[in-house]
């Protein structure tokens, strides 16, 4: 690129030559193609053209041409709708171009390829490492020279190359040669023509019996049962149709909501089902002596209560024994048999194995997700926008119906409004002064709200120690049952209340911001009438919730007031998260009969609008985030209340999509969802799956547990538990005695965290250093390919104005051939570079 | 003979049998199981009228009769991939069965992502030039969104929208897309391989 050529074009017109050879690209393959081209050609008359491009030493700069002088400026016109038949047609014979259609083509690079497999399998010469290192010139050289163009010889090339491959190089290079069936078959049959053994290869695997065609039917005739079958597979599929209507209706942003209910879904199915397995399934089937259980009033559903305190449901009901042990009965080891079985099952360590495991499972999967959205998000050296992939990918050809079809036609013209929408949107900016007036409206708005999330957090505070009061009280004058537990209900509606009322005062604040502030006005109604985040709602409501859940979960840790009469505080927790997941629920259920259903009713009834309330994806995410953070809370103090958020979601589902369907209108103006569902995960992992984490960890490792019920009774803390059960391992067994040690040594010891933790950051530095460094040289790729495509519009546009001057000058000296087939023409740009 | 008799119990007496050879030759050209290749012969004899079942192999099937399975009925691709497949010197777009394995064996699951994005290319490449121009990517981009008037973008969407795809994915800036910008473009989308399946 320092020594820019300068390219003398001679263009001599060989009308005879054109005839004789048929051209590597006019095959019947292409049978119809060009018909722009062919109708021009047929008028033109021209019908060959051969191209020396001769370079000429930068000691010559005049150009003997007289046309020299001519040329146009290149780069102004990157379209060049202006070319005539003879550039078009020299561009569609470029090499990068016939790659796409021509077979001829299709067997050059594959006899690169082949040429490149080759070499490498066997250690090449150095001088033809050089060659194989130009692979375009090698293609060049195949593609355009007129003593092997024909696409005989051409196969005939790539047959030599495919025989010095191996065997099994050989056929998988077959199969994924992009030809047609015909001419893999012709290629096949020239290989196995001149060589054995690949034909001795494929008889052995032809069934040697005459029953193994039979054999074959019979396959067949099951697997056409069994297509049966997998017909009936999308009903099997949960909600995909269902899924497909949402988005087809409400677009991608709606659709990300439904989306995340499922994969809280699965979360909480493969929480339940570790639980269910090596906990609860076990202490079903040993249960313990229990007192009698209370009758049943239908309140216990509501409160968790009553006739639930004693039962699978909570903490206090499982017990510290060990299945399965012969040795139970008696208090030292000693004398048990000797035919004791191997394992028995310490139902306590089950109890905090399947809670650790299936949190640091669920870590890794939300870790995981969350990485993958990141990397999608922000993959190396790609450009920013994704319209291209949308389009090229966006078609699912898996879709047969009628209907299915037309719903993917709309959906993905709702994605690609979106998608323009939000392009167009973020090309606006604002001024100085209006962002100015932007930052003062938002910093109070943020006053506002971070005060009254205060007010909230003190009104919780105070009313449950009030509650706790009066429940005393109750207690001590001895009123009745229901009664008292009817008193339990109070705070978990309180803060229900609060959770689903301040999300419409938030509403109410941004609706005030954008009366007052007009600069904002574009962003929060674009904003607002997509029922979606503004970003200054999410963050509110976020840290309403967050906050009140930090207070409770301090409340009932420090075990100040709440629960602290209890004999079994485990469980009254429990409980009480029981109480806030079905409030939840319950709230969720009225906010959508009159978020919904009776504003949409208002709307129309009485104020006689056309328009529907639009789903709030802001909130209702939210509240999703809230019931699986009580759901983690939770996991250790109830182990079943995974199932009952999998029954809250499925109905939330199932109420959502209804209401949505009847009530709620498409969003009006189409909205960009594609980072949706990372932001969605991101903030289940942040908050909420840390914050549980956290929360669990500390109980875990430093909160004593009850004296008289659950697993863990008499012991310091839960932690404990493992380290008696290592050392009565090691006592029993003496010949693992080294997992004492390594139990001692590596994970009590906090030097090999910080190890850990420092290998670990070394290799996230090498990792980002590593990045950067493919990042510059993508940068530098994309620079000289960019200079490449310059370079050629460049080339392209003088051999253009060459060709018409040529025309210009002499178009009586020149003998023409108009009478040529139409689909004859040939284009040769022969370099001698 | 006993084999004869199987495969037309098999395929309800009405189709001719597919020579082994020929069966073992697809199986080692193409991305499909034995078996599911007898299953693709078998829908394509059904596609033939009655008295040219029994050479099924040679026998070609007007575009017509192709676009009656199921499976491209409602595709808005369906012009395109009749054409793209179809080894017709006639242009009729008539498709013999290995035509027909062909399509089958690139839509099968098992077809390499690079072998499914040159077809794909060829598919959206309208005009069959070997560069996805202008009219090309109105002409995919209005097939994706729906045919009817009231269902197409507007001019000032579609002028936005090809002026971002082409920037987005024309590497050497010369107005069009060619195959290798467009597979660079492909293998930034790792779920191309769920890219579609033909078979039942």
């Amino acid at each position: 690129m320092s020594q820019p050529p300068s390219f003398t074009l001679c263009i001599s017109e060989d009308t005879e030559s054109d005839g004789q050879e048929p051209s590597p690209d006019n095959e019947g393959a292409l049978h119809t193609s060009f018909h722009q081209l062919i109708q021009e050609q047929s008028s033109l008359v021209e019908a060959g053209l051969e191209l020396e491009m001769q370079t000429r030493g930068r000691e010559h700069p005049a150009l003997p041409d007289t046309c020299a002088a001519a040329w146009p400026e290149p780069g102004q016109d990157k379209q060049h709708p202006s070319y005539s038949s003879t550039s078009l047609r020299i561009l569609a014979s470029m090499p990068s171009r016939t790659i796409g259609r021509s077979r001829g083509a299709i067997i050059s690079q594959y006899y690169n390829r082949t040429a490149r497999l080759q070499r490498r399998s066997s250690r090449p010469p150095l001088q033809q490492l050089c060659r194989t290192a130009r692979p375009s010139l090698r293609q060049y050289d195949l593609e355009t020279d007129p003593a092997r163009a024909t696409l005989e010889d051409k196969r005939s090339l790539l047959v030599t190359e495919l025989l010095s491959l191996l065997p099994s190089q050989r056929s998988h290079m077959l199969l994924t040669v992009p030809l047609s069936l015909a001419e893999k078959r012709t290629l096949r049959q020239e290989l196995s023509g001149q060589r054995g053994p690949l034909r001795q290869h494929t008889q052995r695997r032809v069934p040697s019996s005459p029953c193994g065609w039979s054999k074959d039917y019979i396959i067949l005739g099951c697997r056409d049962l069994w297509y049966r079958l997998l017909s009936l597979l999308p009903a099997v599929q949960p909600w995909r149709y269902a899924l497909k209507q949402i988005g087809g209706r409400f677009g991608s942003s709606v659709l990300s909501y439904f989306l995340f209910v499922k994969t809280l879904l699965m979360f909480n199915i493969f929480l339940f089902l570790i639980l269910l397995v090596f906990v609860v399934a076990l202490q079903a089937a040993y249960p313990p002596a229990s007192a009698s259980p209370r009758p049943f009033t239908g309140l216990e559903l509501l409160t968790g209560a009553g006739y639930f305190t004693h039962s699978l449901l909570y903490y206090g009901y499982y017990s510290n024994i060990t299945l399965n042990d012969p040795c139970a009965s008696s208090p030292n080891g000693s004398t048990c048999p000797l035919a004791a079985p191997p394992l028995p099952y310490n139902m306590p360590l089950a109890y905090v194995f399947s809670v650790g495991v299936s949190f640091l499972i669920t870590c890794i999967l939300l870790v995981y997700s969350m990485s993958r959205s990141f990397g999608e998000s922000y993959r190396v050296g790609s450009s920013a926008g994704d319209l291209a992939i949308k389009i090229f990918c966006a078609w699912d050809f898996k879709v047969i119906q009628r209907r299915s079809v037309k719903l993917q036609c709309e959906n993905i013209r709702t994605q690609l409004k979106e998608l323009l929408a939000e392009q167009r949107s973020r090309s606006r900016s604002l001024s100085l002064c209006q962002r100015l007036g932007h930052t003062t409206v938002l910093l109070l708005a943020w006053a506002l709200s971070l005060s009254t999330v205060l007010g909230c957090v003190l009104a919780v505070h105070y009313f449950s120690e009030h509650m706790h009061v009066v429940q005393q009280d109750h207690r001590a004058r001895g009123s009745s049952e229901w009664q008292q537990e009817a008193i339990l209900l109070v705070l978990p509606l309180l803060v229900s209340l609060l959770n689903t009322l301040m999300p419409h005062l938030y509403n109410l604040l941004a609706m005030w911001e954008k009366q007052d502030s007009p600069v904002a006005e574009v962003y929060v109604a674009i904003c607002r009438a997509q029922g979606l985040p503004a970003p200054l709602l999410l963050p509110r409501n976020l840290i309403l919730k967050m906050v009140v859940l930090g207070l409770l979960c301090y409340q009932w840790l420090s075990r100040g007031v709440v629960c602290s009469t209890e004999e079994c505080w485990e469980t009254c927790v429990g409980q009480e998260l029981y109480r806030f997941v079905v409030m939840d629920f319950i709230f969720t259920l009225l906010d959508t009969l009159f978020g919904e259903l009776v504003w949409r009713l208002i709307l129309e009834k009485r104020l006689k609008r056309k328009q529907r309330p639009e789903f709030d994806i802001a909130r209702n995410v939210l509240e999703l985030i809230y019931g699986q953070t009580l759901t983690w809370l939770g996991v250790l103090f109830a182990p079943l209340l995974p199932a009952v958020q999998m029954l809250k979601l499925l109905l939330l589902f199932y109420i959502k999509k209804t209401s949505l369907m009847q009530n709620c209108q498409s969003p009006s103006k189409p909205w960009q969802a594609s980072h949706m569902s990372t932001v969605f995960i991101t903030l289940l992992c942040f908050p909420s799956f840390l914050g549980a984490a956290i929360f669990l960890s500390y109980t875990i490792w430093s909160v004593r547990p009850s004296e008289t019920c659950g697993p863990f009774q008499g012991l310091e803390s839960i932690y404990k538990s493992g380290k008696t059960w290592v050392q009565v391992l090691e006592k029993s067994n003496p010949n693992i005695t080294w997992f004492a040690w390594v139990h001692q040594h590596l994970v009590e010891n906090t030097f090999l965290l910080f190890f850990v933790s420092g290998v670990l950051l070394a290799v996230i530095y090498f990792n980002i250093q590593v990045v950067r460094g493919q990042r510059r040289i993508i940068r530098l790729l994309k620079e000289q390919i960019a200079n490449e495509g310059e370079d050629k519009i460049f080339l392209i546009q003088k051999l253009h104005s060459v060709y018409e001057q040529r025309e210009r000058d002499a178009p009586e000296s020149q003998h023409h051939a108009p009478q040529k087939g139409a689909g004859q023409y040939r284009t040769l740009l022969q370099p001698s570079l | 003979t006993c084999e004869a008799e199987a495969a037309r119990a098999a395929m309800g007496g009405s189709a001719s049998l597919l020579p082994r050879e020929a069966l073992c030759e697809y199986q080692e050209l193409t991305f499909l199981s034995k078996q599911e290749i007898l299953l693709a012969y078998k829908r394509f004899s059904e596609l033939l009228p009655k008295e040219e079942r029994e050479n099924a192999c040679s026998a070609r099937v007007p575009k017509s009769q192709i676009l009656t399975l199921p499976e491209l009925r409602a595709n808005p691709f369906q012009h395109r991939i009749c054409r793209v497949f179809s080894t017709s010197y006639d242009g009729d777009d008539s498709m013999s069965f290995e035509d027909f394995l062909d399509m089958l064996s690139v839509f099968s699951d098992s077809a390499t992502s690079d072998i499914k994005s040159h077809y794909a290319f060829r598919i959206f490449d309208f005009d069959d030039d070997g560069t996805l121009d202008r009219k090309d990517l109105e002409k995919l981009v209005n097939c994706l969104t729906g045919q009817g008037e009231e269902s197409r973008l507007s001019n000032m969407e579609m002028e936005q929208l090809i002026q971002n795809i082409l920037e987005e994915s024309d590497i050497d800036k010369d107005g069009t897309i060619n195959l290798s910008e467009f597979q660079h473009v492909i293998s930034r989308s790792p779920d191309f391989a769920r890219y579609g399946s033909l078979q039942r």
